[in-house]
């Protein structure tokens, strides 16, 4: 990648998430000026340390909870005033809800339901303002293939990220006029800390690190929603083609 | 879901995967799998051979993911990373600005805990000591005292305890070390052939003061006037050169080949052995070759095609590295290899290296001065123990050793002589740490 070319100043919002690590450090690398939003102080401050050295030439940091929607327009004017504009802003936060709690635990779901789409929500409107005024940029979010199709085991999150999509879809309808891009991310299995007690296959588990590469690829091709690894795109087509008689039947 | 092996996949004992992210997990991660199985071990990338990465529970803590630099200082090359980063990693990170390893294995997926805890010892052994003696701290974590600052000056009971301790002292969780520093990422390299173990010793005892890199290959098959034969090569990294000033520090291409998967029987027999190894050695025509080289095939012949090690098949197969003090080196050395032709088993690379007299701070530090032989053998059970036996003894009756790093059968009774100190890692051990290695050699 043509480093001249490339955009250099990223707001990351949820920047201790394992996949928002592995794009930071591929901006970090190519030099970018780099504003990191996340609710752990200490975590943010080892990271700053960590894509300093790889190449970072500035990290400024912002701690912040998902649900302080009060301190939404703070963060975005802290993050303006640190590096003038922001090419690219990557909201890569979220939970993986126990679904079974869910059912019975409604405290629980509402939560779970709020941190993954209404404070998503909350920041997209904040930022897409504050890029509407700018005339230019990406935003850029991660979903989840579990958008796709609702399923028995984990609908709670698949519903949230639903959410995020159609708002998603609409709200690139709206900036795309005022030059500013929206690209919804949605990745499969990736072996991350949120997803280290699971399960999961291991043929059909991406490192944090390659979907990384597609996210930054994503970005700079201005694609409108990116499947992370592409074969998901696939499996995904073949899940929302099986008919509902037959769906509602499988344990997915 | 995966399960982890060794490098040699023999012993086959899958390890369960535990992941620790961040240094204030460790003690939740560990303790969770201590609850139901009293003990674990720390996996970082698995590149020993035997079972010295094995846990005797079979749950391992894995570090990969913490794997953050904490602090790096360019203008004295002093870094300092969480333990899990990988070398390949920190290479490509400093190699750009001017910095490499202090010291490397043969191959760079290797963790940073994984280099301390086997005190890593690479081909400059003979003027850098082992990767132990560029540590200037390190962070343990330890269940017992939570995590503990510790180098030369501040616990060094720990300290020494923790390089070349097998993992068992506690839970590396970041470590500084100081850089060295290249011009470019190239290395000049030598390769002379030579026909027998004499013209070895004679060429390390001519080259190896004049040159960083120092290692040779032989062709372990060859028998009666060919014995010992093989090449010798040296290196040093190349200076700058005024007139390319932009390609000077520049990172090897990402180009790996890859074994998909196990192939039903081992690929490799007496037969593609000798074949191969007759190859090599007349591959070089000419006696001495001179090139520049790019310093990943120089450093990491094998590392290009990933997963070399499923060649074996499923039985695995198993290292043997010795190393033979200085004093008795030709001669036992000539021995061992004698024994080997005999069995007609033997590597693809038998790999000698001579080793200097710097010493390691680690109390359980491998290399000594004098000669290293290392070599790998498929498994076969009955051929490899009557083998190893004999290789033992005579190891053994010269006061070398075996590398723990690399080892899956030496004997309690050789281990104990060898490495008198164990008795101090014993008593310094995390008791929530505990390999199968250990449990071997100790019990
Ligand atoms: C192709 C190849 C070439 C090699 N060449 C050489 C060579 O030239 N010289 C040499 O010295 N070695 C060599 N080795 C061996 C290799 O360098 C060592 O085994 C190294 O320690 C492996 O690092 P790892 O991260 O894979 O550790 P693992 O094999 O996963 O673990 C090694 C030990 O370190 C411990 N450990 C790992 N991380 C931590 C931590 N954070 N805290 C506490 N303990 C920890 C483990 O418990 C275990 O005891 C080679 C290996 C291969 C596969």
């Amino acid at each position: 990648m043509n480093a001249t070319l490339s955009p250099q100043n990223i707001l990351i919002i949820g920047a201790t998430s394992g996949i928002a690590e592995a794009v930071a450090r591929r901006y970090a690398s190519i030099g970018a000026n780099l504003f990191l939003v996340a609710r752990n102080s200490k975590k943010l401050a080892i990271i700053s340390s960590d894509l300093i050295a790889r190449g970072a030439t500035n990290v400024q940091l912002f701690v912040l909870n998902a649900h302080e929607y009060d301190l939404l327009p703070q963060m975005v004017e802290q993050a303006w005033a640190a590096f003038g504009i922001i090419n690219v802003a990557l909201i890569a936060y979220g939970t993986l809800p126990d679904q079974t709690r869910a059912e019975t635990d409604l405290d629980y779901a509402i939560t779970e339901f709020r941190t993954n789409a209404e404070s998503v929500i909350a920041c997209l409107t904040i930022l897409a303002n504050r890029f509407e005024t700018q005339g230019y940029g990406v935003i850029s979010v991660i979903g989840s293939v579990a958008s796709d199709r609702g399923r028995g085991s984990n609908y709670v999150y698949g519903s949230a990220k639903s959410a995020i999509e159609s708002f998603t879809s609409g709200l690139r309808s709206r900036l795309y006029k005022k030059g500013v891009h929206v690209l919804l991310i949605k990745p499969g299995f990736v072996a991350t800390a949120m997803t280290a007690n699971l399960n999961l296959p291991e043929k059909l588990t991406a490192s944090p690190e390659s979907v990384a590469i597609n996210i930054q690829n994503a970005i700079s091709h201005r694609k409108n929603v990116v499947y992370t690894p592409s074969f998901w795109a696939f499996i995904m087509l073949i899940i929302k083609l099986i008919p509902n008689i037959i769906f509602k039947r499988l344990s997915l | 879901m995966v399960e982890l092996l060794s490098w040699g996949r023999y012993p086959r004992q899958p390890q369960h995967p535990h992941a620790v992210f961040w240094a204030d997990e460790i003690s939740h991660v560990l303790g969770k799998i201590v609850e139901t199985n009293k003990t674990s071990l720390i996996y970082g990338m698995g590149r020993s051979y035997g079972d010295s990465c094995l846990a005797v529970s079979n749950q391992v803590v894995t570090t990969q993911g913490m794997d953050r630099i904490l602090a790096a200082d360019w203008e004295t090359g002093v870094i300092f990373a969480q333990a899990g980063l990988s070398f390949a990693e920190l290479i490509q990170i400093t190699l750009p600005r001017g910095w490499f390893l202090p010291v490397t294995p043969g191959t760079k997926y290797v963790s940073l805990g994984g280099a301390v805890a086997n005190d890593v010892h690479g081909k400059n052994h003979h003027v850098m000591g082992t990767f132990g003696r560029h540590i200037l701290r390190l962070f343990l974590y330890r269940s017992d005292e939570g995590i503990v600052e510790c180098s030369r000056h501040i616990r060094s009971d720990l300290f020494v305890a923790t390089i070349g301790g097998l993992g068992l002292s506690g839970v590396i969780v970041a470590v500084e070390f100081q850089l060295r520093p290249i011009e470019t990422s190239r290395i000049n390299q030598t390769s002379i052939r030579f026909g027998g173990l004499t013209e070895f010793f004679q060429l390390t005892a001519s080259h190896d003061h004049t040159h960083e890199y120092t290692v040779a290959w032989i062709d372990c098959l060859a028998t009666g006037q060919n014995a010992g034969r093989g090449h010798y090569i040296m290196g040093n990294h190349a200076k700058a050169d005024i007139a390319h000033t932009h390609t000077q520090l520049t990172l090897a291409p990402h180009k790996r080949m890859k074994i998909p998967f196990d192939p039903p029987f081992s690929l490799i027999n007496t037969l593609s052995l000798r074949a191969f190894n007759t190859l090599y050695y007349h591959k070089q025509q000419q006696k001495q070759i001179s090139r520049c080289v790019s310093y990943d095939p120089f450093f990491y012949p094998l590392d290009s095609l990933k997963h070399w090690n499923r060649i074996y098949g499923h039985a695995g197969f198993q290292q043997y590295q010795c190393v033979i003090p200085q004093r008795d080196g030709q001669t036992a050395i000539a021995d061992i290899m004698q024994e080997i032709a005999k069995s007609g088993s033997g590597s693809f690379l038998a790999v000698l290296k001579q080793c200097g007299d710097i010493i390691s701070p680690g109390l359980l530090s491998f290399p000594m001065h004098g000669v290293s032989l290392a070599l790998d053998f498929p498994q076969h059970d009955q051929k490899n123990t009557q083998l190893f036996n004999r290789l033992d003894r005579l190891v053994h009756e010269v006061g070398g050793r075996l590398y723990p790093a690399k080892d899956a059968h030496m004997s309690a009774e050789h281990f104990q002589q060898a490495y008198p100190q164990w008795q101090q890692i014993e008593a310094m051990r995390d008791p929530r740490l505990f390999s199968k290695f250990w449990q071997r050699v100790t019990q």
